[in-house]
């Protein structure tokens, strides 16, 4: 069997936007170089790329930080396009399991913690019945973050006129899939860029006469981090080709996606502490970049389903099967 | 503030995915060992590699073609892929099965016998380990060499048609029953600076004259571990593996093999899926099933990991630092399950036990320390981690 690849230049040019950007012009940039929709198909506005080619750019764009509605985008492009619906041009975001009354085409309600919801040219939302495109334009936003400070807002629609659709088959499942999978290659890139911080800085600082990496107690908490690194990043990597393998649909995709979001927060919780611990005070400043990607680690963790919720599904999962069908569940 | 950040090394190889013939494999593995269960031929144990020696078990496996699987058919082995050796290797650790017999010899020495053995070495032993007749130990450890490996003082002197072998040799797995090991030894003064010079692989037959081999008790109380000392033991020249000062070049390679199976993270999981069993009807409660879950998802996550360097090292790479980043996560995975069975259950050890629950937490228990030492403790495979991540 051939092994699906990544095109490395790709990553090389994801790798160099996220460092150049500026908060400000980040999203035209991903849009001049096609990365704003990469996974998107082409006759849909999108540049065709595949599902590992994403996977790739988020982990580049979690470990950079990037201040971009990537995941959201796609998962608002996917949702509409499943639901047979078009999307305005700019930057997405979605919401599942929205508490939204349709009435026709007019649409009312609240959505908390929406997010990018400011900023977004659209709301791809699903209901227990539809999916909905809405206009933030023409609701009255509240505005939030996450512990990150990403805009995590509340949007509030009253009788206000959507593109309606009804929801497909499994919609509310899948969909909560991929935006745990999305978050799981963030996490996992904002967790190498955490390590790659404290590695660095290791190298640099120097107390009591040489590099703090030259002590033996910190290069074994380096160690430990980056082995949750590494576990991290194959755990999402390994779900996002399960998922090209069989389908988000499928029963693998459901263990492998709950694994990989579960395993990815279990590496943010232990990186983040790691690379502060490492960093000393000056890390634990607002003028210093490491709380970037720490940040992320905390918000990300307890976003599109918490490590617990995921977990506890694996829990379910394992029970049904029992003693004898535990390693076949795994193996799978 | 900014920084100039370098990128990190690959902390892991891309990701791997079995071919479709080492899936089929893998269903007929599963069904050889329903049969074997169904038969009562033995019983699941925690820590099988270690202290399930089965010789007639390992004569069987032979006997289906599943070891010495990546040895070509001319020395008696089967030409097979290394992947399919992950396979029916992880599907015998899963099930708890007697494997330790062969263990050593199928997972290290038929790779190093293929790499750096003489032809005459190779038809003396290869076919032997492929039929699961012949069993080897590690001559790796002395009383006062152990993560310092390179300071090993066991000597041999040149004489006449071979070399005059003297020296201790310490915690040797199963050499009681073994026929042979390969003794890491000093076979001349180390070079000014150069500390793992002057090393070298003899190949020791166990029952030779002036070899004696001593029990040391583990903790409890059961005969695993041997004391080998050599006192001035012949052993002919056409006994060196390899090249004479060679050794640790030699040695590193062999480790590379020891470090990164699956039985660096499965060691424990019988225990694991006689938890489940436990917990199958009884009412768990949200938190227990966060417990579990998170469990098998680190599990899932390690499988991933181990397949990747298994793909890795078939594709003829040594991913040594990733191979220690499984095993250390591995290793201590493997006392997590432990650490889970006893909050989730309330069934205390029982080392009288014939089988289930309470045995297999008993042995899991009695065993764990040995986990994170053997074959490279965790802090020595840090430090591979740290070096690699340019710390030192
Ligand atoms: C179950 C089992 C089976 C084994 N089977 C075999 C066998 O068949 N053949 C064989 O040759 N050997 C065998 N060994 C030996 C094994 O390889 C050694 O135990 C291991 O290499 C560690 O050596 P040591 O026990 O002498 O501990 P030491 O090296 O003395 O270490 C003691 C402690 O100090 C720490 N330490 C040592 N050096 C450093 C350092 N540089 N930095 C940080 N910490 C350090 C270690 O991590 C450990 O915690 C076996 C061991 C076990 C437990």
């Amino acid at each position: 069997m051939t092994i699906p690849v990544v095109d490395p230049d790709l990553v090389e040019l994801a790798a160099s936007v996220f460092a150049d950007a500026t908060d400000g012009n980040l999203w035209d940039t991903l849009e001049q170089t096609g990365l704003a929709r990469l996974a998107v198909a082409e006759d849909a506005g999108g540049s065709g790329g595949s599902l590992l080619d994403l996977g790739a750019v988020l982990v580049e764009a979690g470990a950079a930080a990037a201040w971009a509605p990537l995941a959201e985008t796609d998962l608002g492009c996917r949702l509409a396009a499943a639901a047979g619906l078009e999307v305005p041009a700019g930057p997405l975001t979605f919401a599942l399991d929205a508490p939204l009354t349709v009435d026709g085409d007019a649409v009312s309600g609240t959505l908390t913690r929406v997010p990018w919801g400011r900023s977004a040219a659209a709301v791809v939302a699903l209901t227990a019945d539809s999916v909905v495109v809405l206009d933030p334009a023409t609701a009255t936003v509240v505005e939030g973050t996450n512990v990150a400070e990403e805009p995590r807002d509340t949007l509030s629609w009253s009788a206000a006129t959507a593109a309606v659709a009804p929801a497909p088959e499994g919609a509310a499942a899948e969909f909560a899939r991929w935006a745990a999978l999305s978050r799981s290659l963030l996490l996992a890139g904002a967790a190498r860029g955490a390590l790659t911080r404290a590695v660095g800085y290791a190298g640099e600082r120097e107390q009591f006469g040489r590099p703090i990496g030259r002590f033996q107690a910190v290069q074994q908490q380096l160690a430990l981090a980056a082995a949750e690194v590494a576990a991290g990043g194959a755990a999402a990597e390994s779900a996002a080709r399960v998922v090209v393998r069989d389908g988000i649909a499928a029963p693998t995709a459901q263990l492998a996606v709950a694994s990989a979001k579960v395993r990815t927060g279990q590496a943010a919780t232990e990186v983040a502490r790691i690379a502060h611990q490492v960093h000393g005070a000056i890390g634990f400043t607002r003028e210093h970049d490491l709380r970037l990607t720490t940040t992320r680690l905390w918000a990300w963790r307890d976003e599109d389903g918490t490590d617990g919720d995921w977990a506890a599904r694996i829990g379910d999962l394992t029970l049904a099967a029992g003693a004898d069908g535990l390693w076949s569940l795994v193996t799978a | 503030m900014t920084q100039t950040l370098s990128r990190l090394p690959a902390l892991t190889p891309p990701a791997a995915e079995l071919p479709a013939r080492a899936e089929a494999l893998r269903a007929e593995v599963r069904e050889f060992l329903a049969d074997e269960r169904a038969a009562g031929a033995w019983t699941p144990r925690s820590d099988v590699w270690l202290s399930g020696w089965d010789e007639d078990f390992t004569r069987r496996l032979a006997a289906r073609g599943w070891l010495g699987m990546t040895i070509p058919a001319e020395y008696g082995g089967h030409g097979a892929s290394p992947l399919d050796r992950y396979v029916v290797t992880e599907e015998l650790l899963a099930a708890g099965a007697p494997v330790a017999a062969h263990w050593v010899a199928d997972r290290q020495i038929g790779p190093s016998l293929l790499r750096h053995g003489s032809e005459a070495q190779r038809r003396k032993y290869l076919p032997g380990i492929a039929a699961g007749e012949v069993y080897f130990g590690i001559g790796m450890s002395e009383p006062d060499s152990g993560s310092d490996l390179a300071s090993v003082r066991s000597r041999a002197t040149k004489v006449d048609g071979g070399w005059s072998l003297t020296g201790t040799k310490v915690w040797t797995s199963g050499g009681h029953h073994a026929h042979a090991f390969f003794a890491l030894v000093r076979t001349s003064p180390p070079e000014e600076g150069k500390r793992h010079s002057g090393l070298s692989q003899l190949i020791v037959d166990l029952h030779a004259d002036g070899v004696t081999i001593r029990p040391i008790p583990l903790l409890t109380g059961a005969h695993h571990f041997n004391e080998v000392v050599f006192d001035d033991v012949f052993v002919p020249d056409d006994m060196v593996l390899g090249d004479v000062g060679s050794g640790w070049g030699q040695v590193t390679g062999e480790l590379a093999f020891e470090r990164s199976g699956p039985e660096r993270f499965l060691s424990t999981f019988p225990l694991l899926a006689a938890l489940v069993g436990e917990l199958s009807g009884a009412d768990l409660g949200p938190a227990g099933r966060r417990e579990l879950g998170s469990l098998v998802a680190r599990l899932w996550a390690l499988r991933r990991m181990s397949l990747a360097v298994a793909g890795s090292l078939a594709s003829g790479e040594a991913p040594e630092l990733a191979a220690a980043v499984v095993k250390d996560l591995g290793t201590r995975f493997e006392n997590e399950i432990i650490d889970a069975a006893r909050l989730l259950v309330s069934i205390p050890p029982d080392p009288g036990a014939e089988g289930g629950y309470a045995r297999l937490l008993a042995d899991a228990v009695l065993h764990a320390p040995g986990f994170t030492l053997r074959g490279g403790t965790n802090e020595v495979l840090r430090g591979i981690v740290a070096r690699g991540l340019g710390l030192r």
